[in-house]
C-alpha cells in the first residue's frame, strides 16, 4: 500500500495543479511529502507493507504489481530527492506555472512507478508517461531552438522505446507470456542462447538510446541544455536511470548468455561515451551543453559495471557499483543543472567565455557549484567517487594476472583516462566561471537566494552522506 | 576511541567547523585551526613507539570490503612528526603572515582540510584509502594555491596542479588495481609477494603504474610543471605543502609500497623487477639534474626554492629507485625541516619587502633583517650539505651511497647526484649573495624591517631542526628512517662519498660567490634554463592547445556531423517527414510529440492483445 501512496502523491498533485490548485505550493508540499515517505521507505524497505497488487487486465495477465527491493528503494530515493530539489529550485516563467510544476511531478511520478513496477507492462508504460511531459517542457518552455530539439528528442526516444518494447515483448513471449518479473525470472533459464542474444541486442539498443549510449547519444546534450532546469534535473538525474535500471533488472539477470555475447561491443560503445563524448565535452563553450555532455559521458561508467557483470555473471561488485553510481550521478547532475540555472539568472549568460570571478560576488553559489563539480569528477568523500571506484574494482574483480588483461580490464584502464578528461572540462569551467577577475556579466551578480540554496544543500547532504558512508546504500542492496 | 583516530578527526572537525560556521570570524577560525594542529602534534608525540593497527569498514562489497584503517608503525610515526611538527609551525607563522588577509578564515579552514588529508595518507593502512586521501590533498592543494583566486595566475596554477596530478593518478589507480589483482588485497599488511611467483613484466608494469602517482604528487619529470606554478599560493602554504609534506608524499607512498610487498626476510631487490627500479631511479636522477639547472637562472626567490625542492625530490625518488627507500625517507625527513625553514624565511623577506619576490630587487638584507638572514643561512647550509654540522649532509650522503655499486664503484647516477650537489651549492650561494649581501636595489628592500616574534620563533625552531635532524638521537626519538650503520667509516666507498660531497660543496659555493658577489643584475642569460627547458611552453602551446584542442575540436565536429547529422539525421528526417504529415493535419508540434508517444503506448496495448491470443 505504501508504494501506491508514493506513486500517487506526485500524480495526484500534478492533476490537482492542472485543475487549479496553487501550483508551486502544491508541488513543494507534495514533493516534501514524497521525500519523507521515500526516506521512511529506505529504512523499512523489507516490510511487506510496500508491496501492492491490483489486477488491471486479468485476461491479459497484466497486474499492477508494485514492490520494492534494495535497488528500487535506492532509485525511488533518488527520485524523491531530485523531485524535491527540482520543484524547489525551479522558477516558472509567468503564466506557465501549471505546465511547469505539474510536469516535474509527472516525470517523477512516472519514474517512481517504473522503479516500483514488478511487471513489464507497467514498467514500460510508466516510463512512457514520464517522457511526455519532458517533451512538452522542452517544446514549450525550452531555450534556443526548442522545437527542433524537442522533435529530435521525441524521435530518438520514441524509436528507442519501440526497439525496447520489441525486446521486452520478445522476452515476455520467450518466457511463457506472463508480464510479471517473477514469472519471467522463473522461466528465464529456458531461453535459448540465440534468442537471448537477439533479445539482449534489442534491450541494449532500446535502453541504450534512452540512456544516451554511444552512438545513440546525440539527443541528450541539446535536450538538457534546452530544457527548463527542473526538467533537465529530473530527466538527467532520474529518468535516464530508467534505462540502466532496466538493464540491471531485466537484461543482466534474465539474459546472462545474451549479455555475455555483447560484452565486447558494449565495452567499445561505453568507451565511446567516456572518451569520445568526453572530448566532445572538453570542446563545449556553454556551461549547459558542457553539463549535458558530461552527463552523457558519465553513463559510460555505469555501463562499465554492466559490462563487467556481463562478462562474468558472478561479479559481486558490479551491481552495487552501478547502483551507487546511478544514485550519485543523479544527485550531482541535478545539482549542477539547478545551479547552472541560477548562474544564468544571475549573470544572463551561460557562455563560459563571458563569465568570470563569480565567486567574489556569490561565494555560497561558488561553494555549492564547486562541491557538485568536485563530486562529478570523482572526489573522494562525495558519492560519485564511491560509485566510480567500485566500478573500477568491478572491472578488475576477475582479473587474473597470469592471463593478461581481458576486454573489461582494458576497458577499465581506458575508462580511467576519462577521470582526467572530466577533471579537464569541469575545472576549466569552474575556473572560468568563478575565478579570475570580475567581468561585465558578473559585476552586478548577487548571491544565490535561499530558494536555490536549500535544494542544493539537500542534494549536497546526499552526496556527502553516501560519499562518507557508502554502506548507507550498500546495506540496502544486501 | 583509540588515540590515532583523533589524528584524523580533529583536523576534519576543525575544517568542517570553520567552513560551515566560522567563515565570518577570522580570528576564531585561526585559533581553532592552530589548536587542532597543536593537539595533533601532541598526540603524535605521545604515541611515538606505540604501534597500532585499527580498521573500520567503509564499504562492503560482496565478499570483499574497502576499509578505512590506520597503520601506526615506525614509518607513519616518523612521517607524522614531520607533518604535524611543520604543520604546527606553519600555522603559528600564518597567524602573523596572513593577519590582514581578507579570506583568513577560508585560509585556515583549508589548512585544516590539508592536515586532515595529509594525515590520511600517512596513516592509511591500505592502498584505496591512501588513494582517497591522495585525491583530497590534491583538493586542498588546489584550494590553497588558488587562495587568491581572483588573480588569473593563481587560478590557473591551481587548476594546473590539480590536472597534472590527475594524470599521475590515472596511472596510480591502474597500479592499485593491478596490485589488487596480483596480491588479492589492498591492505599493506597482507600485500607481500613471494619472489618469483609473479611474472616480472606484470609486476614491473604495476610498480611503474603506482609510481606514476608518485610522479604526479612529487612532481617528477615530466609531470613536474605544476610545482613551480604552485608558488602562486601563500608562502606558508608553499612551505608546508609544496616543500615539506605533500610533495614528499610520493616518496612516502613508494616506501610504504616497497616495504609492504617485500616479504619478511627478503630484500626489496628480490621482489621489485630491476627494469622498473632503474626507470624510477633515472626519472629521479634526471629530475634532480634538470630542476637544479633550472634553478640556477631563476630570479624569483620562491621559484629558486621551488626548483630546489623539485631537485631534492628527485634525489629522494632516485634513492627509492635504487631500492634504498630508507635513504629517501631519511632525506625526506631532514629536507622537510630545512626547506620549510627556507620557504618561511623567504616569506619573511617577501613580507618585509612589501611582496617583492625578485632577488635582484633585494640585496643587503643581512643588515636589515639579521635574524631572518641567520636562519636562512642555516637552512641554506643544510640544503647544500655543510659537512658534519647540518642534517642535510647526512641524508645526502646516504643517497650518494645508494648510487654506488655494491663494490663501491661509480655509476652514472652517482655522477649526476654529485653534480647536482655542486649545482645546489651554486644556486643557493647565488641566491644568498644576491639577496643578503651588497647594497639594497629597490625602495621596497630599503624599507625592509625584521619580522615579529610570531614569525621568527617558528624560523628559529626550524633552524634548530635543520641542524640537528640528522643526528642519531634525534632521528631515533622521532622514529625517522635511518639507513646508517653503526660504524660509518667501515662502509665501502666512504672516502669517495665524502670527497664528492665536500668537493662539490666547495666548488659550488666558490663558483657562486665569485660569479655573483657584487653583481647588480644577472650576468648570464641562459634561456634554456630560465625558460625551464621550454617544457611548460611545449605543454601549454602544443599538448594542450594544439593536440588536445584540435583533437577535441575534431571529435566534436565528427560527433555533430557524422553521428548527429548523417546517421541520426537520416532517421529523424524520415521520421520528421511523418511528423510533418501530422503537423499538416493537426497543426502545431505538441500533438506531433504526443502522437509519437501515444503510438508507443498504443503499440504496447495492441501487441499485448495480440500476444495473449
Amino acid at each position: 500500500m505504501g508504494s501506491l501512496v508514493l506513486l500517487l502523491i506526485p500524480i495526484i498533485a500534478a492533476i490537482a495543479i492542472i485543475v487549479g490548485s496553487p501550483a508551486r505550493l502544491t508541488a513543494v508540499i507534495s514533493a516534501a511529502a514524497s521525500l519523507v515517505i521515500g526516506l521512511y521507505m529506505a529504512f523499512t524497505h523489507t516490510c511487506d507493507c510496500w508491496n501492492f497488487t491490483a489486477s488491471m487486465l486479468p485476461a491479459l495477465g497484466i497486474h499492477l504489481t508494485l514492490g520494492v527491493d534494495g535497488m528500487s528503494t535506492i532509485m525511488v530515493l533518488l527520485s524523491v530527492i531530485v523531485l524535491f530539489a527540482a520543484v524547489f529550485t525551479g522558477k516558472s516563467p509567468e503564466g506557465h506555472e501549471k505546465l511547469y510544476y505539474s510536469s516535474s511531478l509527472f516525470i517523477a511520478g512516472g519514474a517512481i512507478g517504473a522503479f516500483l513496477s514488478q511487471d513489464v507492462f507497467f514498467f514500460y508504460a510508466f516510463h512512457e508517461l514520464a517522457l511526455i511531459p519532458t517533451f512538452l517542457m522542452i517544446g514549450m518552455l525550452g531555450r534556443g531552438d526548442r522545437k527542433a530539439i524537442a522533435w529530435r528528442v521525441t524521435i530518438f526516444l520514441a524509436v528507442g522505446s519501440m526497439i525496447l518494447l520489441a525486446g521486452l515483448l520478445w522476452l515476455v513471449s520467450a518466457t511463457g507470456g506472463s508480464f510479471a518479473f517473477s514469472d519471467i525470472a522463473a522461466n528465464a533459464a529456458s531461453i535459448a542462447p540465440a534468442t537471448q542474444k537477439g533479445i539482449a541486442a534489442l534491450l541494449i539498443v532500446g535502453f541504450g538510446t534512452l540512456i544516451s549510449l554511444f552512438p545513440f547519444h546525440s539527443w541528450a546534450a541539446p535536450a538538457y541544455a534546452s530544457a527548463p532546469a527542473p526538467t533537465a534535473m529530473l530527466h538527467a538525474g532520474v529518468l535516464k536511470k530508467f534505462g540502466l535500471y532496466g538493464l540491471l533488472r531485466v537484461a543482466v539477470p534474465f539474459l546472462p548468455e545474451g549479455m555475455a555475447a555483447w560484452t565486447d561491443i558494449l565495452v567499445i560503445l561505453l568507451l565511446g561515451n567516456i572518451l569520445w563524448v568526453g572530448y566532445v565535452t572538453v570542446n563545449q563553450k556553454r556551461l549547459d551543453l558542457m553539463l549535458g555532455n558530461s552527463s552523457v559521458m558519465h553513463m559510460g561508467y555505469i555501463f562499465l559495471a554492466i559490462a563487467a557483470i556481463s562478462a562474468v555473471p558472478g561479479n559481486d561488485i558490479a551491481v552495487p557499483a552501478a547502483v551507487v553510481l546511478m544514485f550519485a550521478h543523479g544527485i550531482s547532475i541535478a545539482m549542477l543543472f539547478g545551479l547552472a540555472d541560477t548562474i544564468e539568472r544571475k549573470t544572463g549568460t551561460l557562455e563560459i567565455s563571458e563569465l568570470g570571478g563569480l565567486a567574489k560576488k556569490a561565494p555560497a553559489l561558488a561553494f555549492l557549484f564547486g562541491l557538485a563539480a568536485m563530486a562529478s569528477i570523482g572526489l573522494p568523500g562525495l558519492a560519485n567517487f564511491s560509485g566510480e571506484v567500485m566500478v573500477f574494482l568491478a572491472g578488475f574483480r576477475d582479473y587474473v594476472p597470469a592471463e593478461g588483461f581481458g576486454i573489461v580490464q582494458i576497458g577499465t584502464i581506458l575508462a580511467l583516462w576519462g577521470v582526467v578528461i572530466s577533471a579537464v572540462y569541469m575545472l576549466r569551467a569552474f575556473r572560468k566561471t568563478f575565478q579570475g577577475p570580475l567581468v561585465p556579466a558578473t559585476e552586478d551578480a548577487t548571491e544565490a537566494h535561499f530558494c536555490v540554496r536549500i535544494p542544493a544543500i539537500v542534494l549536497a547532504v546526499a552526496l556527502i552522506a553516501v560519499g562518507l558512508c557508502p554502506n548507507l546504500l550498500l546495506n540496502l542492496l544486501k | 576511541m583509540e588515540l590515532p583516530w583523533l589524528l584524523l578527526l580533529i583536523p576534519l572537525a576543525s575544517a568542517t567547523i570553520i567552513h560551515l560556521g566560522l567563515k565570518r570570524n577570522a580570528m576564531v577560525s585561526a585559533m581553532v585551526s592552530t589548536a587542532a594542529v597543536g593537539i595533533t602534534l601532541a598526540i603524535t608525540l605521545i604515541m611515538q613507539g606505540k604501534d597500532q593497527a585499527l580498521s573500520y569498514e567503509w564499504a562492503s562489497l560482496g565478499d570483499s570490503s574497502i576499509n578505512i584503517g590506520i597503520l601506526w608503525d615506525k614509518l607513519s610515526q616518523g612521517m607524522m612528526i614531520v607533518v604535524a611538527g611543520i604543520g604546527t609551525l606553519v600555522h603559528v607563522f600564518s597567524l602573523a603572515y596572513m593577519k590582514d588577509d581578507e579570506a583568513k578564515a577560508r585560509y585556515f579552514g583549508c589548512l585544516s582540510l590539508f592536515m586532515f588529508s595529509m594525515t590520511g595518507i600517512v596513516l592509511a593502512d591500505n592502498f584505496l584509502m591512501m588513494f582517497m586521501f591522495w585525491e583530497l590533498v590534491g583538493l586542498s592543494s588546489f584550494l590553497l594555491i588558488g587562495h587568491w583566486y581572483h588573480k588569473d595566475s593563481a587560478a590557473d596554477a591551481a587548476k594546473k596542479a590539480f590536472l597534472t596530478n590527475r594524470v599521475g593518478d590515472f596511472g596510480f589507480m591502474i597500479g592499485i588495481l593491478m596490485i589488487w589483482g596480483i596480491t588479492g588485497t589492498f591492505a599493506f599488511s597482507e600485500m607481500s609477494i613471494t619472489p618469483g611467483t609473479v611474472t616480472v613484466g606484470v609486476l614491473g608494469a604495476a610498480v611503474l603504474c603506482v609510481f606514476a602517482g608518485a610522479m604526479g604528487k612529487s612532481a617528477q619529470l615530466p609531470l613536474h610543471v605544476w610545482l613551480p606554478d604552485a608558488m602562486e599560493g601563500p608562502t606558508p602554504v608553499s612551505a608546508l605543502i609544496h616543500a615539506a609534506t605533500m610533495v614528499a608524499a610520493g616518496v612516502f607512498m613508494m616506501t610504504r609500497f616497497f616495504f609492504s610487498i617485500t616479504p619478511e626476510g627478503a630484500a626489496i631487490a628480490d621482489v621489485i623487477p630491476a627494469f622498473s627500479a632503474t626507470t624510477i631511479a633515472y626519472i629521479g636522477g634526471i629530475t634532480s639534474l634538470v630542476a637544479a639547472l633550472m634553478a640556477t637562472q631563476q630570479s624569483d626567490i620562491k621559484k629558486i626554492l621551488a626548483y630546489s625542492t623539485l631537485s631534492q625530490l628527485g634525489y629522494m625518488v632516485m634513492a627509492v629507485g635504487l631500492l634504498n627507500p630508507e635513504a629517501g625517507m631519511f632525506h625526506l625527513f631532514t629536507h622537510a625541516w630545512f626547506k620549510a625553514l627556507l620557504f618561511l624565511g623567504s616569506a619573511c623577506i617577501i613580507y618585509a619587502c612589501h611582496h617583492e619576490q625578485n632577488i635582484w630587487k633585494m640585496g643587503g638584507l643581512l643588515k636589515k633583517m639579521p635574524l631572518t638572514s641567520g636562519t636562512f643561512f642555516a637552512g641554506t647550509a643544510a640544503l647544500i650539505a655543510v659537512p658534519f654540522l647540518t642534517a642535510g649532509f647526512y641524508s645526502k650522503e646516504e643517497i650518494l651511497y645508494s648510487a654506488l655499486t655494491p663494490e663501491g664503484g661509480i655509476t652514472p647516477l652517482f655522477c649526476i647526484a654529485g653534480f647536482v650537489a655542486l649545482l645546489t651549492a651554486f644556486y643557493m650561494t647565488r641566491a644568498c649573495v644576491v639577496t643578503f649581501f651588497g647594497k639594497t636595489r629597490s625602495d621596497n628592500a630599503d624599507h625592509a624591517k625584521e619580522v615579529g616574534p610570531l614569525m621568527f620563533v617558528p624560523l628559529l625552531l626550524l633552524a634548530v631542526m635543520a641542524v640537528i635532524a640528522g643526528f642519531k638521537p634525534i632521528v631515533e626519538a622521532f622514529s625517522a628512517m635511518d639507513p646508517r650503520p653503526e660504524d660509518m667509516s667501515s662502509r665501502v666507498g666512504h672516502t669517495l662519498v665524502l670527497i664528492t660531497s665536500i668537493g662539490s660543496l666547495i666548488a659550488g659555493v666558490a663558483l657562486g660567490y665569485v660569479l655573483y658577489n657584487g653583481k647588480d643584475k644577472e650576468p648570464f642569460n641562459i634561456g634554456l634554463f630560465r625558460e625551464r627547458f621550454y617544457i611548460d611552453k611545449i605543454y601549454d602551446n602544443i599538448l594542450v592547445d594544439k593536440i588536445q584542442g584540435i583533437f577535441a575540436n575534431l571529435i566534436h565536429f565528427l560527433d555533430e556531423f557524422l553521428i548527429g547529422g548523417l546517421i541520426v539525421g537520416g532517421i529523424s528526417r524520415t521520421a520528421g517527414g511523418v511528423g510533418n504529415l501530422f503537423r499538416r493535419i493537426q497543426s502545431g508540434n505538441l500533438q506531433g510529440y504526443s502522437f509519437v508517444l501515444g503510438l508507443g503506448v498504443l503499440l504496447v496495448i495492441y501487441v499485448t492483445v495480440f500476444l495473449s491470443k
